[in-house]
């Protein structure tokens, strides 16, 4: 999943990504800059959910939750896709979406999904990929990473990215003492990068042996880079498991333009054009039409998965705990 | 006896005053108060400065033997080195991280350097990573105020310690030099105080966070409106005192004066002198070389968006110029204090919270996106006014100390006295103040991030862009363009500056 | 005529009391040791410093309301009397408009200005372009063409030679003297005050003594004076 929350950038709360020819009627989409950018699942599915719905579809880029939380009620947003399951309850709290009103049984999630607001679309598990030329033995638990002081790591800041707060999520879960971890991990950490990309650049540059990252990240290395020298590292303990969310606002001008949308995310046409382009498994697509890079990717044994008021509430320990740990 | 007419620097200084304190206030309000700092934010707020004190004092150590190098010492390409010394300080920031990352990074060209010979990677992460960058922006700023000092010591008096045979260092430096270093340690200080990009890209970790960086995460992610303001205080109220000890140390002038001379001595230092300045100018030089080294190659496969974000820069650099030097000059002409204190101001205020408040006004009347490109000149504007004030307010002061009198006794007032007296003095300065404002409005990535919009992007957004993208070579690319507006934007309009003066 | 009136200048501890006239079209050296006040007079008949008793009359009327650009005073300074961003022809419109504007008339009175200092075709030059005797000799072009009655001299040729100050000395009594022009020219050296060769007034000890006859002045110089000349 490329997730380039808060870039070595400011936050990016951005604007219309796209062309505006002012259809009858436009539905408006918040969507992050990674899933709207150009190299995104988001070109391919404003083509193809305009050429269904004879509308307009306009992204507005940036950081979805922070976005809603600063228009409140005066959001121009219709749609808003993206919202990362850890963060599910601060956009709940704005009261702003309505429900999706989709059937839940059109997905295939490994767990079961009856919230009626959010909707999934695509989800993947947190790890550490590495390069298996710099890395013969890679480390098969989150207790072997600590204690391996050969390697450099590169992490994403809980405090201003969803995936460096996961890691913090799955941390809090896997250690009775996730303090103590983080103070033992931190002489690997060679640095916390505000957000993902900076990490991951720097795992492609070489600067890190290991990266926080997807166990879906290999296959965009080997299906797009050609690149088979990357692979994530299975841990005992289990993968935290991360879902990307969409919502339909409210008080939207274009009620069944928004349903029309929210129908769209959970078609074949719109599910078979996550994998290869937001580098995540669809929520809503059998595991036999995954394409097959996707199918060889090994599975995590057990996934560790925090609803929403479970990840609201420990947000702030675990956060502290990574500030405390780090800093002794 | 009233010269010249106070309202323009009144309304001007009320404008800043609006366009800083408003948003403040509109965040405040949307946070319902301010909370009492978490132990988090003391930890940032000791952070900041610790590294500020420790980036000044490293700054100014290195910076005196450079000066004192390039006082005494007649070279060919001395000038050149004096130009060189301008530049980090305009040089946008991400931009330079992405060219100190490529020399001192894990696997940048020092370390490919050390490993050879055994020694251990340096680490570039970190509160060393934040100071490096630092002395790298700010070392320069230091020699150029440093030679002020040395160039202002008379000739004679060097002449007269060697016919005496007096040690030059005790009688006429050290002097020197303790009149010189605590303006010099106050500015550095004040301008390490509010660092952001530099502690977001290069500190590695909870343990280097400044505040700004802390204003940040509580905004883009947490969405904590009443933790930024608290935050955004703590801020003002340490650029305050900051800037309190730089009025107190009375700053030289390094800004837009004259460095071109040396002073003739007979002491000796020859090969210190010449490994001093050599590695001075490979510390500068070898960041900026990588950027083009790197850069090149991606120049010929730029995205077509990157012109459209390249001229888009160079409208709003304009702009933000021309609202600079309109909000400038009445200010340092008016000459009050509460002109100053407007001035001074946006250096202590956070451009996130200023970005924030200003959505938070803008959002209720019109799509903010629709507003992106004018508040980014605003902003800009405002938080290039310190410099351009500071490049104003002494030549000011010069030429009515100089002529002032005169023109007292000639009648000349109101625009008679600012087109006769002032204008023609002021050229210089106004030219360096121009560029300056141009050339940190084209590199500054600002709020625009905050209200941007895909198809309205700037070059330093397009860039951050692109690197989040992962296309480091149109990145590379971009990031030299970025170089390329901005410093050629300071040249010339400093350079029209000069000629007009002359 | 100028008429200090039972004049009180205080600046910090200094004091300084004149009660005197000097006639319309005298040109008065002002003498005294250094220290003694002979700027600070200027500097208040110019309308920099108000008095802090008294008054300044010039033909009869009271100068205090006058801002120094409004009163009929030139003024030639120690040093930088000409804008040196400014060409000189630019530097001397000032003195026959304030707002600068070069008309051909204008023009035309200026280059007569320079020809009678000695100047001609030194209009479009700047001041760092002239010696030094040149820029005193365009300062006194520009108090020539500024039809102000009174032109006060405070040291303006301090820096210059003895010979070029002998020069300038005799320019000012034939170019300024002959146009009517009432002076009082600040000076340390007897010599330059005999060269002025009509009045001169001592200030000294606190007090401006009323003008007398240069040359009986220093044949028979009051003890002040004497001790300053060194007889």
């Amino acid at each position: 999943m490329h997730r380039t929350i808060a870039g070595l950038a400011l936050g990016l709360i951005a604007g219309p990504a796209l062309a505006q020819d002012s259809a009858s009627q436009t539905l408006t989409v918040y969507a992050p800059d990674y899933f709207a950018f150009e190299s995104g699942p988001g070109p391919a599915i404003k083509q193809a959910f305009e050429a269904e719905c004879g509308c307009t579809l306009d992204y507005v880029l940036g950081e979805v939750v922070p976005q809603i939380l600063l228009e409140g009620d005066r959001t121009e947003a219709d749609i808003v896709i993206g919202i990362d399951s850890t963060q599910a309850a601060q956009a709940r709290g704005t009261g702003l979406f309505a429900p999706h009103g989709v059937d839940a049984a059109a997905l295939t999630l490994p767990i079961g999904w009856e919230d009626e607001t959010f909707l999934p679309f695509d989800w993947s598990y947190l790890a550490f990929v590495y390069d298996t030329e710099a890395v013969d033995n890679p480390p098969t638990s989150f207790a072997e990473l600590i204690a391996r002081d050969d390697l450099s790591i590169a992490i994403q800041d809980p405090r201003s990215s969803v995936s460096g707060l996961s890691l913090a999520l799955w941390m809090d879960t896997v250690f009775d003492d996730a303090e103590q971890a983080w103070a033992d991990l931190a002489p690997q950490i060679v640095t916390v990068t505000p957000g993902w990309s900076e990490s991951y650049g720097l795992f492609l540059d070489g600067e890190v042996d290991m990266v926080l990252s997807y166990t879906t990240s290999p296959a965009y290395q080997r299906m797009a880079e050609n690149d088979d020298t990357v692979a994530a590292a299975i841990f005992d303990e289990g993968h935290y498991m991360t879902i990307e969310l969409a919502a339909q606002v409210a008080g939207t001008d274009n009620p069944e333009l928004a349903q029309q949308f929210m129908d769209f995310i959970v078609t074949p046409q719109f599910q078979s054009m996550i994998p290869t382009a937001n580098w995540s498994y669809p929520a809503a697509l059998p595991r036999e039409d995954w394409p097959e890079g996707f199918r060889e990717l090994p599975i995590p044994d057990s996934a560790i998965w925090h609803d929403e008021e479970t990840a609201a509430e420990r947000r702030d320990p675990a956060i502290e705990a990574f500030r405390s740990g780090m800093t002794r | 006896m009233r010269r010249l007419a106070g309202w323009p620097g009144a309304a001007a200084s009320g404008l800043v005053l609006a366009l800083v304190l408003a948003p403040l206030g509109a965040v405040l309000w949307r946070a319902g108060g301010a909370g009492w700092p978490e132990p988090a934010d003391w930890a940032a707020l000791r952070f900041t400065l610790w590294q500020a004190a420790l980036s000044a004092l490293l700054s100014a150590a290195l910076a005196i033997p450079v000066a004192r190098a390039l006082a005494r010492r007649r070279f060919p390409g001395r000038d050149l080195l004096v130009l060189v010394l301008g530049a980090p300080f305009i040089l946008p920031v991400i931009v330079a991280i992405l060219g100190l990352i490529a020399v001192f990074g894990r696997s940048g060209l020092l370390n490919a350097a050390l490993g050879p010979l055994g020694l251990p990677p340096l680490p570039i992460y970190g509160w060393h990573g934040v100071v490096l960058a630092h002395v790298f922006f700010n070392m320069p700023l230091a020699v150029r105020l440093i030679l002020q000092g040395w160039l202002a010591i008379p000739a004679e008096r060097f002449r007269l310690a060697a016919s005496l045979n007096a040690p030059v260092w005790r009688l006429l430096e050290v002097p020197m030099l303790a009149r010189v270093l605590p303006g010099t340690l106050a500015v550095i200080f004040l301008i390490c105080l509010t660092s952001f990009a530099v502690a977001l890209t290069l500190g590695g970790g909870p343990r280097a966070t400044t505040v700004e960086l802390a204003i940040y995460q509580a905004l883009r992610f947490d969405v904590d409106f009443g933790r930024a303001v608290t935050l955004a205080l703590i801020q003002v109220a340490l650029c305050a005192s900051g800037a309190a000890l730089v009025q107190r140390a009375r700053l030289p002038d390094a800004f837009g004066a004259g460095l071109g001379r040396s002073v003739q001595r007979w002491d000796g230092g020859h090969v210190l002198d010449a490994l001093v300045l050599g590695l001075a100018m490979l510390f500068l030089l070898s960041p900026m070389t990588m950027i083009a080294w790197r850069g090149a190659p991606g120049l010929l496969h730029l995205p077509p968006e990157v012109w459209g974000a390249a001229l888009r820069s160079l409208l709003v650099a304009l702009a933000a110029t021309a609202l600079t030097l309109a909000l400038a000059l009445p200010i340092a002409l008016w000459g009050r204090s509460l002109g100053t204190f407007a001035a001074l101001l946006p250096l202590a205020t956070s451009g996130l919270v200023t970005g924030t408040g200003l959505f938070l006004l803008v959002h209720p009347l019109i799509a903010p996106r629709l507003v992106a490109l004018p508040v980014t000149v605003l902003v800009n504007a405002a938080m290039a006014l310190p410099f351009a004030w500071r490049a104003l307010a002494p030549a000011i002061e010069a030429a009515e100390a100089g002529h002032g009198r005169l023109a007292d006794s000639m009648g000349l007032r109101g625009w008679t006295r600012l087109r006769w007296l002032l204008l023609p003095a002021l050229a210089r300065p106004l030219g360096f103040a121009a560029g300056l404002a141009a050339a940190l409005s084209a590199g500054d990535l600002g709020v625009i991030a905050l209200f941007a919009a895909g198809d309205q992007a700037t070059l330093p957004l397009m860039m951050a862009r692109l690197m989040q993208a992962y296309r480091m070579e149109a990145a590379a690319g971009a990031a030299l363009l970025l170089i390329a507006l901005s410093l050629g934007l300071f040249w010339l309009f400093d350079k029209g500056g000069r000629r007009a003066a002359a | 005529m100028l008429q200090l009136e039972d004049l009180v200048l205080a600046q910090g501890d200094f004091r300084l009391q004149a009660d005197l006239a000097v006639p319309g079209g005298g040109r008065v050296a002002v003498l005294g040791p250094s220290g003694g006040g002979k700027s600070t007079l200027l500097a208040a008949i110019a309308g920099f410093i108000a008095p802090q008793r008294g008054r300044i009359l010039w033909q009869g009327r009271d100068l205090a309301p006058l801002a120094p650009g409004a009163r009929p005073v030139s003024m030639l300074f120690q040093d930088g009397n000409l804008f040196p961003h400014l060409t000189i022809e630019r530097n001397l419109v000032l003195a026959l408009d304030p707002r600068g504007r070069l008309t051909p008339e204008r023009r035309a009175r200026i280059e007569a200005a320079l020809a009678r200092v000695g100047l001609a075709g030194f209009g479009p030059r700047r001041p760092s372009a002239l010696s030094g005797g040149q820029q005193s000799r365009a300062a006194l072009a520009r108090a020539l063409l500024s039809e102000r009655d009174l032109v006060l001299l405070d040291e303006p040729f301090a820096a210059l030679g003895p010979g070029l100050r002998a020069e300038m000395l005799d320019l000012v009594t034939e170019v300024l003297g002959a146009a009517g022009r009432t002076i009082l020219m600040v000076t340390h050296a007897p010599d330059d005050a005999l060269r002025l060769g009509d009045l001169a007034l001592v200030v000294d000890e606190g007090r401006a003594a009323a003008p007398t006859g240069v040359e009986a002045l220093l044949r028979d110089p009051p003890p002040g004076l004497r001790n300053y000349l060194g007889h």
